[in-house]
């Protein structure tokens, strides 16, 4: 066994073996710097969802790693990734968390930038005649591609193709958004926190239905029967998680939803009898119609996970930002029906608020748990964090998917192997 | 501004504001207490403890909030921090908050609406937190007991990450 001190960056690789990794990939910041570098600014990470910014002009502020980004759309309806740094001297160029723009201009000494990124203007230029061509200093860009109003963006220019690298995932994302019933998906509001524990934490955790009856017990009991049954998946074996590969995985919690295009006959849940009643008066719906929308109330049915930081998590998405090796930002973001049943889209509010969030009944014991992990992890870092459950019951689906129990850790399994490969490339 | 000052001076010594505050203060109390369901009963039955993440809406019901609680969410809210279920709650930050700077927005003998700043520091685990609020409250007076009909609590950081530590604000 090796220890901590004679291992050189670029051997990280070894620490994770299939199923178990050390604990020193939570707590050990050289690991994480190299996260940074092989993972984060070589892949496609998660940026947007097209109706966070739907007009020319909208833009977003985030993060691609540990850098600043600013999300656009421009004038011709690109959306465009750069770098929030101006090319002078280093400062943000913009200070928003998102709005509408015409473009962006330094505090500093007022250099501005195009939706684009292009260097527009620069005060006082004649102390850059024949020193600063304006075309060699736009906004940095980084390459940007979309699936499904899902946005990516790279620092790799050699990155394969997004939808290369979705893969397998892409069918889960289209089952995904058939929650939304034709009508276009829009971003309703985000819950943000952070907890003190390492990125990877929460990676696992999406598809971890192993903690949901004890660390959610609070919630299961606050829910109506019916709620609480959809999500007691224990001892239903058609309840599965399946690695997808390139470290994405979906576990599937409430099978009769995982397809809603397929209607699995199960009555409608009596707490949605109000929002029945009232799309029934309305008489804009048909009863079918009626019963695809309220079978679509509490989302697909399954939490996809596509590595590294986004996650379609039965009507939301979990986007992760890691903040430094023991510190992690979580956005939940909720979803509605751009056009549809405002109705609908407030009770899918209250929902998500019932469990999500700060002060929600779910997210704070979750945000426990994984602070405790990071705080035990530091004990014996070399000792394995073991994602072994399911390995004697984990099987190959007809799509050639390993499978197990979605109470078993094929998907973290998956997402390590992932991890793995990134880690040995140099 | 001195105007201002002389309206709110004068204001703050009306009984029936007098009262409104007390109940405030209270509440506070029984927060950082975590006496849960005595905090509960402060509330009218149609009484709404909302923390908005929209700073500047009004409309809760058609935004996504932190916290947005009737008399039945608010009661498993308090069922999820006693029952000792949730290892947030059993693992929860002390607190100590103080509210002051209050101003009367509307007042009649029979309701009163105050805003107020509050400040709570939290520890847990060797961390101290602060953070910052505008509270509001309508507080109905009754001989049977005055009640808070809203009170909104408006975080500073409330469109930014807002730390999970098993308490209430």
């Amino acid at each position: 066994m090796t220890t901590i001190d004679d291992r050189a960056p670029g051997s990280y690789a070894d620490l994770a073996e299939g199923d178990r990794v050390a604990g020193q990939l939570y707590t050990d910041p050289a690991i994480f710097d190299e996260e940074m570098e092989k993972i984060f600014y070589r892949t496609w990470v998660w940026v947007a969802h097209e109706s966070e910014i739907p007009d020319a002009g909208s833009f977003k502020t985030t993060y691609v790693g540990r850098q600043p980004v600013i999300v656009t759309r421009d004038r011709r309806g690109t959306i465009n990734t750069m770098l929030n740094r101006c090319r002078h001297r280093g400062a943000t160029v913009c200070d928003q968390s998102k709005g509408k723009a015409n473009g962006f201009t330094c505090p500093y000494h007022n250099w501005s930038y195009a939706l684009d990124g292009k260097l527009r203007g620069i005060p006082y230029p004649e102390g850059y005649e024949g020193v600063v061509e304006k075309a060699d200093f736009p906004l940095q860009k980084l390459r940007t591609e979309s699936f499904m109003g899902m946005v990516w963006a790279t620092f790799n220019q050699d990155a394969e193709p997004l939808e290369d690298f979705l893969g397998d995932a892409k069918t889960w994302i289209e089952r995904f958004f058939k929650q939304t019933n034709g009508y276009p998906a829009k971003v309703t509001g985000i819950h943000k926190f952070r907890f003190r524990g390492n990125w990877k934490i929460q990676l696992e955790n999406t598809t971890d239905g192993y903690h949901f009856p004890m660390v959610h017990k609070s919630w299961m009991a606050s829910v109506d029967a019916e709620t609480a049954d959809m999500m007691s998946f224990m001892n239903d074996d058609t309840a599965v998680s399946h690695d997808l590969g390139n470290g994405h995985s979906v576990m599937i919690m409430a099978p009769g939803n995982a397809d809603l295009d397929i209607d699995d006959g199960a009555p409608l849940q009596e707490r949605f009898s109000d929002l029945v009643k009232e799309l029934e008066d309305s008489g804009e719906y048909t009863t079918e119609q009626i019963r695809r929308l309220i079978r679509s109330m509490h989302g697909s049915g399954f939490n996809l996970n596509t590595f590294p930081n986004v996650s379609f998590s039965l009507s939301f998405f979990r986007v992760l930002i890691p903040i430094s090796v023991d510190e992690t930002e979580i956005w939940h973001m909720a979803l509605g029906m751009d056009g549809g049943p405002e109705s609908l889209n407030r009770e899918r509010l209250r929902i998500h608020e019932h469990f999500q969030g700060p002060f929600g009944f779910g997210s704070p014991d979750d945000a426990e748990g994984w602070e405790r992990v990071q705080l035990g992890a530091a004990a014996d870092p070399q000792m394995p964090i073991l994602v072994n459950r399911g390995l004697n019951r984990e099987t190959t689906s007809e799509e050639g998917w390993p499978t197990s129990h979605c109470t078993d850790e094929t998907g973290m399994r998956g997402a390590y192997a992932m991890w793995k490969r990134m880690m040995s490339d140099d | 501004m001195t105007e201002l000052t002389e309206m709110t001076e004068t204001t703050l010594t009306d009984p029936t504001v007098v009262r409104a505050i007390q109940l405030v203060w209270r509440e506070a109390k029984l927060l950082d207490d975590k006496a849960y369901e005595v905090w509960q009963d402060l509330y009218a039955d149609d009484g709404v403890y909302v923390i908005p993440i929209d700073p500047d809406t009004e409309d809760f019901a058609s935004s996504l909030n932190m916290v947005y609680d009737d008399k039945r969410l608010r009661g498993m809210r308090v069922e999820r921090m006693i029952q000792g279920y949730a290892p947030s709650a059993v693992a929860a930050a002390r607190t100590v908050r103080t509210i002051s700077r209050f101003q009367v927005e509307a007042a009649s003998a029979t309701e009163v609406t105050l805003t107020s700043a509050q400040v709570l520091v939290a520890y847990k685990r060797g961390r101290t937190d602060v953070l910052g609020a505008e509270l509001t409250h309508t507080v109905r007076l009754s001989d049977d007991g005055d009640r808070i009909a809203l009170k909104v609590v408006r975080l500073l950081n409330s469109e930014e990450a807002v730390t999970a530590s098993g308490y209430l604000l």
